[in-house]
């Protein structure tokens, strides 16, 4: 068959809304585009461990500890459900961790910010479990099979960190002064970042139109974040909590929020390696890579004793 | 256009296996992941994972796959022993069943007064 006829068995295919299985022709551009999303994101689940696996140890009580430890182990899970689904198009997992560490794979802009109280927790579990989720959703019908299957399974999950994130918060504002004002802190801290893992603004995203071509993404970056503002304005009230936005309200001819202008200049540094703790989160994956590698060759050894143990025991 | 020819165990390219022998045994092999989520359903492809043999990769399929009690039963396999048909082959291979109408019980056309039919 030639590469036009295939092309158009696969054109048919996304037109049809029939899933693209690894095994599949698909068009090399195709391919190279699911690993580098794919991989990305495996990459930000990873590396989203970090910024709430800094506080596991001074969660306030037992309770916050367990549902922390929880959220943070379901965040290593789906980062390897993803690797699963990146590893179908022909990348191995030894490769993408190397394009991590070079730097040259991205992973979400939002998790280079500090987390510096334990309000923090909520504002995350809130804020930016509810702009992924806002984001996933639509992923689970994503043309690639392994790719929008990974994300269904995600998404189950992943509403259980969004409610334990604004429960804490809810906690926490019904509380001390010191309490309310720590919440209100943290907010004013993760808005703005929330609202910049939608991406650029759809004009000046390069990848979105192939994307949407091919039904790989379904909504553009600022229908996305619309929602998301429209969702968490008006979840915020019930807090008695305030977004770090003077402009932000509500416009009844248009049936959404207006709101402010994103500080764009922020965002590309953020996005190029200058946010404040870029180094730092690549490093402690190199780290825990490096100082893996005896626990990576220990198995190898163990599993090789095994078996010969086993064979000793058969003859 | 890349016209080299794949070989494919399952879902992965045969050289991304990973495994081998001794001192060549850096990387994990790839498994494949089945899970009986209840008693009375068939085993279900989940995804896969690394790991350094088969007690692990079950160790490592229950952290992954089974956090809420999705699971009774795991199934691992290694990814280079699943064997599979070739989609480019699918139109000529699934052929002979195209019209074989008289295979599906609609075919027969039974006066509506016959009843547990």
């Amino acid at each position: 068959m030639s590469v036009q006829e295939l092309e158009q068995i696969f054109n048919d295919k996304i037109e049809n809304e029939v899933r693209i299985e690894p095994r599949d022709w698909m068009p090399e551009k195709y391919r190279q585009t699911l690993i580098r999303q794919i991989s990305q994101h495996a990459h930000s689940e990873i590396v989203g461990m970090l910024p709430e696996g800094n506080w596991i140890s001074r969660a306030p009580s037992l309770k916050r500890k367990q549902i922390l430890i929880a959220k943070v182990q379901d965040e290593a899970g789906h980062g390897l459900y993803l690797y699963s689904a990146a590893e179908t198009l022909g990348i191995t997992r030894d490769q993408m961790i190397e394009q991590l560490h070079s730097g040259k794979a991205k992973y979400s802009s939002i998790f280079n910010y500090p987390t510096l109280t334990w309000a923090d927790m909520g504002a995350i579990g809130w804020l930016v479990d509810g702009a992924a989720i806002m984001n996933q959703v639509p992923l689970c019908r994503a043309s690639f099979g392994p790719y929008s299957r990974a994300m269904i399974r995600v998404c189950k999950e992943e509403s259980f960190h969004q409610r334990q994130g604004f429960e804490t918060l809810l906690v926490l504002s019904k509380g001390t002064d010191e309490q309310k004002a720590m919440v209100q802190d943290a907010i004013d801290r993760w808005w703005w970042p929330s609202l910049m893992m939608f991406g650029p603004h759809d004009s000046d995203s390069q990848h979105s139109e192939q994307s949407m071509k091919w039904k790989i993404k379904r909504f553009s970056n600022d229908e996305l974040r619309q929602r998301f503002v429209d969702m968490i304005a008006e979840q915020v009230k019930l807090l008695g909590m305030t977004l770090p936005d003077p402009d932000l309200k509500w416009n009844e001819e248009r049936q959404h929020y207006d709101f402010g202008p994103i500080n764009w200049a922020e965002f590309w540094n953020v996005v190029s390696g200058n946010g404040p703790c870029n180094k730092q989160r690549l490093d402690a994956r190199k780290k825990a890579w490096e100082d893996g590698a005896w626990v990576r060759e220990a198995a190898v050894a163990h599993a090789e004793k095994r078996a010969t143990r086993k064979e000793m025991v058969a003859a | 256009m890349n016209f080299l020819r794949k070989y494919y165990y399952g879902d992965i390219p045969g050289e991304n296996l990973g495994g081998g022998k001794s001192s060549e045994a850096k990387e994990w092999p790839l498994w494949e992941v089945f899970i009986r989520s209840k008693q009375g359903l068939d085993h279900k492809h989940v995804g896969s994972l690394h790991a350094a043999d088969a007690q692990m990769a079950i160790e490592n399929a229950r952290d992954v796959y089974t956090r809420r009690q999705e699971g009774v039963s795991i199934w691992v396999v290694e990814s280079k022993f699943i064997h599979a048909s070739n989609p480019d082959e699918a139109e000529s291979f699934y052929e002979p069943s195209n019209d074989k109408v008289y295979r599906h019980p609609t075919f027969y056309d039974l006066p509506d007064e016959l009843t547990h039919m």
